[in-house]
């Protein structure tokens, strides 16, 4: 065990870790972040995406000493100063961008890093963006309505599926 | 996951030292080795990580040939070359998805040498040359077969050196679960001849389709491939396509390929 620090949601946040323990664990079981979901734990769904110096990883699948000093945003720090819902989390709400809510957190880091490299992205680029979050009860349809609306563009001519 | 020590050296030669240790091996960025971990494929004693040498990443022009970093990743190739070398550029751009590619790296890919990886076609379709920590290595003689390269225990890739072509493309045609090629063509023209490297097909990895080579040589069009056929001996046969619907796509994504580099 040694110890690692991160600049988390703008705050220096340590914990003493193993050489095995993955950013995905050092946010949950470390730092009682458990904002982060743990889904396939394969870098397959997605549903651990949070951002390390600004660019969107799996934080299942890095390792807390390999980022030690990096700055990290998660899905607790997306809120506006006054704790209301940020323009991503207030458009998944409005356009009903989530059922169980289980993958949303990643698809809300995903959605962020997205916006910040291209802020008006069309429909294809969305979908093309967010092809390594999986969510298994929307059917995609009102994620990509949600990403759209968060852009500030027009979110409801969406062609049906 | 089995524990591990985890180091991380600032410079080759610390790393390199580090790695003559039997029980020690590298880490690039983990996008294939950490899940092989987790599924206790791999278990080393220690890990050797080779994301903190500054050496080993970025991408620049030394005027005919591109030079990337062995850490740099997808997505930096995939900004950082779409000036030089579009073709490589494109081919980084569809690796994986937008989270791996940021932390997926070239050195890996190739060091790792999965047999539906991108990289690998792109190295060979291009002649490349390795740089390790103590040499060259083409690429006609660094791939040998799945999962297997001329690299030796504790040597690693620094750089990989692109000859620039004039001309080029990556056709995928992708499994979409895995993200990996069920079967690519990157095919490179050259003043010298034309190069066409497929991956995700054959048991034996990356090769060069060498009749497609010669016919796009003397007529660089789709045309050109027009009666050529693939042998399906030794192609990957498995529940995403049998070995013949695999040498059949060999045809389909060089033709797609020939096409969109022009």
């Amino acid at each position: 065990m040694s110890k690692v620090t991160m600049t988390v949601n703008g705050r220096e946040r340590s914990a003493e870790v193993e050489g095995r323990t993955l950013l995905s664990g050092f946010l949950r079981e470390g730092l009682e972040l458990t904002g982060t979901h743990v889904g396939c734990d394969t870098s397959q769904c997605g549903a651990c995406v949070v951002l390390v110096n600004g660019q969107a990883i799996k934080s299942c699948t890095a390792f807390a000493h390999d980022l030690d000093g990096a700055e990290v945003t998660t899905i607790e720090g997306v809120a506006n100063a006054d704790g209301s819902l940020g323009r991503i989390q207030q458009a998944f709400k409005d356009y009903h961008g989530l059922q169980c809510g289980f993958c949303t957190p990643g698809m809300v880091m995903s959605t962020a890093a997205l916006l910040a490299e291209n802020p008006k992205p069309s429909e294809e680029e969305v979908r093309h963006y967010l092809e390594g979050n999986i969510c298994r009860c929307t059917g995609y349809q009102n994620i990509v309505r949600a990403v759209m609306a968060a852009s500030g563009q027009e979110a409801g001519a969406l062609a049906a599926e | 996951m089995y524990n591990f020590d985890f180091v991380k050296p600032g410079s080759v030669a610390d790393a390199v030292a580090v790695l003559a240790d039997d029980d020690a091996q590298p880490l690039s960025g983990g996008q294939t080795l950490i899940p092989s971990m987790k599924a206790r494929l791999n278990a080393p004693g220690t890990l050797v990580s080779l994301t903190g040498i500054p050496d080993l990443v970025g991408v620049c022009r030394e005027s005919d040939t591109l030079v990337i970093g062995a850490a740099t990743t997808h997505a930096q190739v995939a900004r950082d070359a779409a000036g030089d070398f579009p073709g490589l550029a494109a081919l980084a751009g569809q690796i994986g998805d937008p989270a791996v590619r940021n932390r997926g790296t070239i050195g890996g890919s190739l060091a790792n040498n999965d047999p539906s990886a991108c990289y690998p076609a792109a190295a060979l379709g291009t002649g490349a040359t390795i740089v390790t920590d103590r040499r060259e290595i083409g690429a006609d003689d660094y791939f040998q077969g799945m999962f297997a390269t001329a690299l030796e225990e504790g040597e690693i890739i620094t750089s990989v050196r692109f000859p620039i072509p004039q001309a080029s493309a990556y056709a995928k045609f992708v499994q979409p679960a895995s993200r990996f090629a069920l079967t690519a063509a990157f095919v490179a023209r050259y003043a010298s001849g034309v190069r066409v490297a497929i991956t995700g097909a054959s048991e034996n990895g990356v090769f060069r389709w060498a009749e497609a080579e010669a016919a796009l040589s003397s007529n660089f069009s789709a045309d050109a491939l027009a009666s050529l056929g693939c042998s399906p001996h030794e192609m990957i046969a498995d529940l995403h396509g049998t070995a013949a619907y695999r040498a059949h796509l060999v045809g389909v994504m060089t033709r797609r390929a020939v096409t969109a580099a022009g």
